[in-house]
């Protein structure tokens, strides 16, 4: 009895000290994350094209171009961006879709966002071929060319891309003075360089920026060391441009933007005050319907309420989950799947009273047959949370998350503080007021 | 018991429902959302009072090529604070396009606005998106039968001879009754989008679907689980007494956590954001036709499936 009540104690204690963590919001180490719909941003989706690149390298490919963005996003300064690879499903043909979701918070202006995404150089070596003429194909627009006619020319990919540059630097010729660009490759480009130079000795490699041609030079030989100049026309802040743009993010792959979403801050914010108020509402709804129902449990069902909302709230900046409206929605309907544990225990206390026991055995009795009903249903909550998680979209995530933590928690509070604070009050001996206030319902119990 | 001895009107009724929800469902087709068939939303806000008529924006948005679109115009805050702007439905734009839209919304920068919202989704994003809705769906339907099997592994042993029934059958039943948990809401929805309301069908009206068959096993579960609790008590009783019994026990925790839920998603309805206002609608339809349907349904099911042996 006494053990029973210090252990209620102790739980209220703990939940005080929970709840005034929970509502510190200033100030503090763990701040509540909010996602881009109420704290405001812009979502990109970038389809990448990743036709010319072999199905073995993709994986690879995928994330140096997250890298590349990444850093993109990094260097305009964007507090917690958030740029991850994605598979869709298969479409026609049997080849899967990738994407690239870029999450920008705090950005609401659309053009500077794809901006600071999108114009990253794409630099590709392709070896050209001479066609004869009559051949229709691009003509080799070569600034120095000085024959006439212009050659015809086909490209063939030679894999060799932004993707295996480590970096870029700046030189001028100690002759001419020009500017020259010279790319040191990394040892996968290395090898694919001194290959491709090996194989196509006297043929023409050109260089592509964003599938414009800057530079064609003859191969001599085969280039071993894993480095090359490029000289183009350049004036010394082109070259300087382009030597910024291939170490801050050559992109390996091409990008294509097709879908944008972006949250204004006000309106953001907006949503986050309903929800809360929302929940305040709720709240006291439904605490009002368990007294005014269960009577003395209710209000301990109350309690109990107020303490797993509180802990969930904690789990939710400890972790830190991201909250989005979504979110919010997964959040206030496990308050609803929190209330059913208790409700199923009450359902049984009431019929145990019935049955004729005194409150003591009849608290411990309906607990555990409550028990296997609580867990059950609860087991196949959480199934279809973790399913919607793995399968869902960051929307359905975010409902996901919060709502399959807010049912493990609660199973977690209805089993440990509703119990303990039933015991810890429950009478030695019944009177007829003291059942009276245990029970639920219409009907009192019989005696 | 009142709902054994009449079941069959119960399932005439469910049934009824659930036809007259897919004939509407395959009349009228599904009202889908930019985000599973591709399309913008942009929504402006102006700053000053001052700013074209509706009228006059549709004129202009027209010499766009934007194919079809629709001009709404909406408001937030009271009185002083208020603060009017429209919403812009059409088909996906590109970046330029956006631009040229914001320019003749705000008539060359001549009137401030405040861009409040932005989607633009391409049609393949939105392909994607519903197939994997679909997925999701089935994948948690078979996820449920299997675990509804698994936890139920033993209801043979402890029944009696004639109580028998597999496990995989309170599974198949729990799984009927959810079909007709998610069916009939997605079936008003196809009514509603018809007619007046432009309700859509969307990521958030699949998640709450998703929500409605968390919550409606949930609710089977428990009476099957007294189901389950009598069987082993009472051996004399016939399956019917014993399910009969089982819904008379179980009844009062059904409706009253069927309540506390809708209590939630109700102050969710009138007072949460729009974006959350559908998800409510959608999940109070849920809870009510799951609950009913755990009730009326999935357990006097369980009986017709004993019968058939």
């Amino acid at each position: 009895m006494l053990k029973n009540r210090l252990i209620a104690i102790s739980l209220l204690i703990a939940s005080v000290l929970i709840g005034y963590f929970v509502v510190q919001v200033e100030d503090t180490k763990f701040p509540y994350k909010f996602g881009l719909d109420i704290a405001g941003g812009t979502h990109l989706v970038y389809r990448a094209d990743i036709s010319q690149i072999e199905s073995t390298e993709i994986t690879n490919s995928m994330s140096a171009l997250r890298d590349v963005i990444e850093k993109r996003t990094n260097l305009f300064g964007v507090s917690e961006p958030l740029v991850q690879t994605e598979e869709g499903a298969s479409l026609e043909g049997g080849q899967k879709e990738h994407h690239l979701v870029v999450e920008l918070p705090g950005v609401t202006d659309i053009s500077q966002a794809i901006q600071m995404i999108g114009q990253t150089p794409l630099l590709e070596f392709k070896l050209a071929q001479e066609v004869p003429a009559g051949a229709v194909d691009v003509p080799l627009e070569q600034g120095t060319s000085t024959e006439a006619p212009a050659p015809a020319f086909i490209f063939i990919e030679t894999g060799i891309s932004g993707r295996v540059i480590e970096k870029a630097q700046l030189q001028f010729d100690s002759t001419t003075g020009e500017p020259a660009v010279l790319l040191s490759f990394n040892s996968e480009g290395k090898e694919l360089f001194a290959k491709v130079t090996n194989e196509n000795v006297g043929e023409l490699l050109a260089i592509f920026l964003d599938n414009q041609i800057i530079s064609s030079p003859v191969i001599r030989e085969e280039i071993r060391d894993g480095k090359a100049q490029i000289s183009g026309n350049f004036t010394p802040q082109e070259a300087k441009t382009l030597v910024r743009d291939i170490n801050y993010g050559a992109l390996p792959v091409p990008i294509e933007l097709i879908s944008t979403q972006s949250v204004g801050a006000s309106i953001g914010a907006e949503t986050l005050n309903k929800g809360i108020w929302v929940a305040l509402y709720g709240i006291l709804a439904v605490m009002l319907f368990l007294i005014i129902w269960y009577r003395l449990p209710g209000l301990l069902a109350s309690v109990s309420l107020l303490i797993y909302i509180s802990l969930v709230l904690a789990v939710f900046k400890l972790i830190p989950v991201t909250l989005t409206s979504a979110g919010i929605a997964g959040f206030i309907l496990s308050i609803g799947m929190a209330v059913d544990a208790n409700v199923l225990i009450f359902e049984r206390l009431k019929e145990e009273l019935k049955s004729g026991r005194d409150i003591d055995s009849a608290v411990r009795e309906g607990f555990t047959r409550a028990w296997l009903s609580i867990r059950d249903s609860n087991i196949s909550s959480i199934i279809t949370a973790v399913i919607l998680f793995w399968f869902g979209t960051s929307l359905v995530e975010g409902f996901a998350l919060t709502f399959g933590l807010g049912v493990l928690v609660s199973m977690f509070t209805a089993i440990t503080v509703t119990r303990s604070f039933l015991l810890a009050i429950s009478p030695k001996q019944d009177t007829s007021f003291k059942k009276f206030i245990f029970s639920s319902g219409i009907n009192s119990p019989k005696h | 018991m009142f709902v054994i001895n009449h079941k069959k009107i119960f399932f005439i009724f469910s049934g009824l429902l659930v036809a007259s929800s897919i004939f509407v469902i395959l009349f009228f087709g599904l009202n889908f959302g930019i985000d599973f068939k591709g399309g913008s939303l942009l929504e402006v806000a102006y700053s000053e009072r001052e700013h074209p008529s509706l009228e006059e924006l549709k004129v202009n948005l027209q010499e766009l090529n934007l194919g079809n679109f629709t001009v709404q115009e909406t408001a937030f805050g009271e009185d002083q604070n208020r603060v009017e702007g429209v919403i812009l439905r059409t088909r996906d734009l590109t970046e330029g396009e956006r631009e040229s839209i914001i320019s003749t919304i705000s008539q060359e920068g001549q009137y401030q606005i405040e861009e409040k919202r932005y989607n633009s989704i391409g049609p393949v994003i939105g392909k994607e998106l519903r197939g994997r809705a679909i997925w999701a769906i089935l994948i948690v339907v078979l996820a449920i039968i299997l675990f509804v099997a698994f936890a139920f592994r033993k209801v043979t042993e402890v029944a009696n001879s004639d109580n028998k029934v597999s496990s995989w059958k309170y599974g198949f039943a729990a799984i009927i009754a959810l079909m007709h948990d998610i069916i009939i809401p997605t079936g008003i929805f196809a009514l509603m989008g018809h007619s007046f309301i432009n309700y859509q069908i969307d990521t958030v009206f699949v998640m709450a679907l998703l929500a409605i068959l968390g919550f409606s096993v949930n609710d089977t579960i428990v009476v099957f689980d007294r189901i389950r609790e009598n069987l082993g008590l009472s051996k004399r009783e016939s399956f019917d007494e014993i399910v009969g019994k089982s819904l008379r026990q179980t009844i009062a925790r059904s409706v009253n956590t069927s309540l506390t839920t809708l209590i939630v998603l109700l102050a969710l309805f009138f007072w949460g954001g729009e974006a959350t206002k559908q998800f409510a609608l959608v999940l109070s339809l849920g809870v009510i036709f799951g609950t009913y349907s755990s009730i009326f349904i999935a357990s006097p099911l369980l009986l017709l499936f004993q019968k058939k042996k």
